[in-house]
């Protein structure tokens, strides 16, 4: 089996919310990710996938070392990656490196495409001018852009342009893992699907790991390997692309896959929730949440665990 | 045969560049009968929503509309005087957008502004205006309606605002519901429930809706008859089974091939998604082409 590439152990992160009394009164903690542990292997793509608020995005910023953690560990190439031991922010950029939803947003208006990319490789130490062009050349066209388009500002592209752009930021320092926060909601269809398609060929190409976070499941299925669902900040759900989609368990993951409008199965919603309803539960045993009413986000959650019901196909049961 | 509800007949429209005009809708036509969920489906920019706001008399300069006739229940909504037409709005046919915060009076609770409805439209007082607005409430299925009805639009959640859009719509009983991308700002599982309550409701109540959306999934899911629309043409139309199993316009086709299925990687393994531009040669002859399909009900005639 191959080493994981990154190890994430029982993550967690909580926010200390400040009350609104004198002295510090009604301070409260809003537990935003609750024990997360997963591996990433090289060349995998796993999707967190899940609603607005579950905890999918400050998961994403806590890889990227933006987000310090409350607790847990991260490794990347066994190696610790979060906390006092771990990288620098330029050791960190090499490793990790994200593409974000928002094309328009994430580019420096005021920069030509090309100084965007030459920043990275300048405080890199690559300086010679020669191989900042080349590299910036053969980045372009990897993204499906042309050399002579880098002398543009970001403004003269359109979204799926700007989106290509943004891959190529993301990209120019040989990154082994690329997070790809939502890389196509704010696309039209048929730009998503040239995008989705470029992703995929850049990851085998280059032998990328992408951690995707999405709310949209029918990317998920099409780009992933593994799925990981999470529902308030706990993995309620981990498996191979095949057994979430195929033979999800827990109810909150059948929920999200029968609540896709999808032209094929619009017609048949709840027939898509009668076929999981046969499937056998695991072992009589109950779910700590169904997921159907959220709790509350400033109570730690009630002790559960994650249990394996087939292999590599875990679920979150209260504990027994 | 019924008259249709809605009859928007050659709507051509263009915004004007000094001396120039663009056009943006160009001989768009189809029609809503009552009761009936149309959809409109297209990328940004195909006019989708330029289309509602027509329909809706919100079309202000610099868009011009310069040829084509809105029949709504045969009366032509472009020669209704401004008067009329604000008589209309919101009473017989009333819209919900994108995104209920901007679309919502944050100085106002949403009890009063779905009260407003009742007292611009029926004359009702106040008063009474207040009950009627908590009993909208109950029937979007809004937890505690008398409570919330005193709540602000900050304090609900995305999906209870939508659901407050949906009540005020709804609130004098419209003949034609104009939804534009009503569900696009929500969570599948809300969406999957706004969804369904503008379904169950519009059913119930014998509206039409005009559903406007990117998402050939959510089209799918509620309309009956769906247009596809591109660079303001109205390129094919036809019922919504017919329209996902057999699409005729090579538009439509490599739309339908670019939307990644749920399952068919389970069937057929990865394919690759198909890129619109690789099966059409040349953009510019899309809109030549045209594939609107007779409706059965009304044995072919348009």
């Amino acid at each position: 089996m191959t080493a994981p590439l990154l190890q994430v152990d029982d993550l967690h992160v909580r926010f200390p919310i400040s009350g609104s009394g004198m002295f510090g009164t009604g301070r409260r903690t809003l537990y935003a990710v609750n024990g997360i542990s997963f591996d990433l292997v090289k060349g995998e793509c796993l999707s967190i996938v899940g609603e607005s608020g579950c905890g999918k995005s400050t998961t994403a910023l806590a890889i990227l070392g933006l987000q310090e953690p409350t607790d847990g560990a991260i490794r990347y190439h066994g190696q610790p990656f979060s906390g006092p031991g771990g990288p620098g922010r330029m050791e960190r950029a090499k490793a990790v490196q994200m593409v974000f939803q928002d094309p328009y947003s994430s580019l420096n208006p005021r920069q030509s495409v090309r100084t965007s990319l030459a920043a990275p490789l300048r405080l890199h130490g690559i300086t010679a001018a020669s191989e900042i062009a080349d590299r910036i050349e053969a980045m372009m066209t990897d993204v499906g852009l042309t050399p002579e388009q880098a002398s543009r500002y970001p403004h003269e592209f359109s979204g799926g342009q700007r989106q290509r752009i943004g891959i190529a930021r993301a990209l120019i320092l040989e990154p082994e893992i690329v997070v790809l926060d939502e890389p196509v909601s704010a696309l039209d269809v048929s730009i998503r699907a040239q995008i989705i398609n470029l992703l995929l060929d850049l990851q085998e190409k280059r032998g990328l790991s992408y951690l995707m976070i999405s709310h949209d499941l029918s990317v998920v299925e099409h780009m992933s390997d593994r799925v990981l669902v999470m529902f308030r900040g706990q993995m309620v759900e981990e498996g191979g692309w095949r057994q979430i989609f195929e033979t999800p368990v827990h109810p909150y993951t059948r929920r999200l896959i029968a609540a896709i409008p999808d032209p094929d199965i619009a017609t048949k919603q709840t027939e898509t929730l009668e076929r999981f309803a046969d499937m056998p539960m695991p072992g009589g045993r109950d779910f700590a949440s169904d997921g159907s009413k959220a709790p509350d986000v400033f109570v730690a959650p009630s002790p559960s665990e994650l249990v394996e019901i087939a292999p590599d196909h875990r679920v979150r049961l209260a504990l027994a | 045969m019924t008259d249709p509800l809605l009859h928007v007949d050659g709507l051509t429209l263009g915004v004007s560049l000094g001396s120039s005009v663009r056009p943006i809708l160009r001989d768009v036509s189809f029609q809503i009968m009552p009761g009936e969920t149309y959809g409109l489906v297209g990328e940004s920019g195909s006019g989708k929503s330029v289309t509602s706001l027509a329909v809706m008399g919100l079309v202000k300069r610099p868009l011009r509309i310069s040829d084509g006739k809105i029949l709504f229940k045969g009366q032509n909504l472009l020669a209704l005087p401004k008067r009329e037409m604000r008589r209309l709005r919101g009473n017989r046919i009333a819209m919900i957008f994108q995104e209920p915060m901007t679309a919502l009076n944050p100085l106002s609770t949403v009890g009063r502004q779905i009260a407003e409805m009742f007292v611009l439209h029926q004359n009702k007082s106040w008063g009474e205006a207040e009950k009627l607005a908590v009993d909208a409430l109950a029937s979007v299925q809004v937890p505690n309606p008398g409570e919330r009805a005193r709540n602000y639009p900050h304090q609900m959640s995305g999906g209870l605002r939508q659901r407050v859009m949906i009540a005020m719509a709804l609130a004098c009983n419209p003949d034609l519901l104009i939804a534009d991308e009503p569900t696009t700002a929500l969570d599948v599982t809300v969406q999957a429930e706004v969804l369904r309550l503008i379904k169950e409701l519009c059913a119930e109540r014998g509206t039409a809706v005009l559903f406007i959306s990117h998402d050939l999934g959510v089209i799918a899911s509620v309309c009956q008859r769906v247009g596809v629309m591109y660079a303001g043409c109205l390129v094919e139309e036809n019922e919504t089974q017919a329209l996902f199993r057999n699409p005729r316009h090579d538009y439509t086709k490599g739309l339908l091939g670019a939307l990644p299925r749920l399952g068919s990687r389970s069937r057929h393994g990865r394919q690759r998604l198909v890129d619109i531009d690789s099966i059409i040669a040349d953009r510019s002859t899309l809109t030549d082409t045209r594939f609107i399909a007779p409706r059965a009900a009304d044995g072919g005639q348009p």
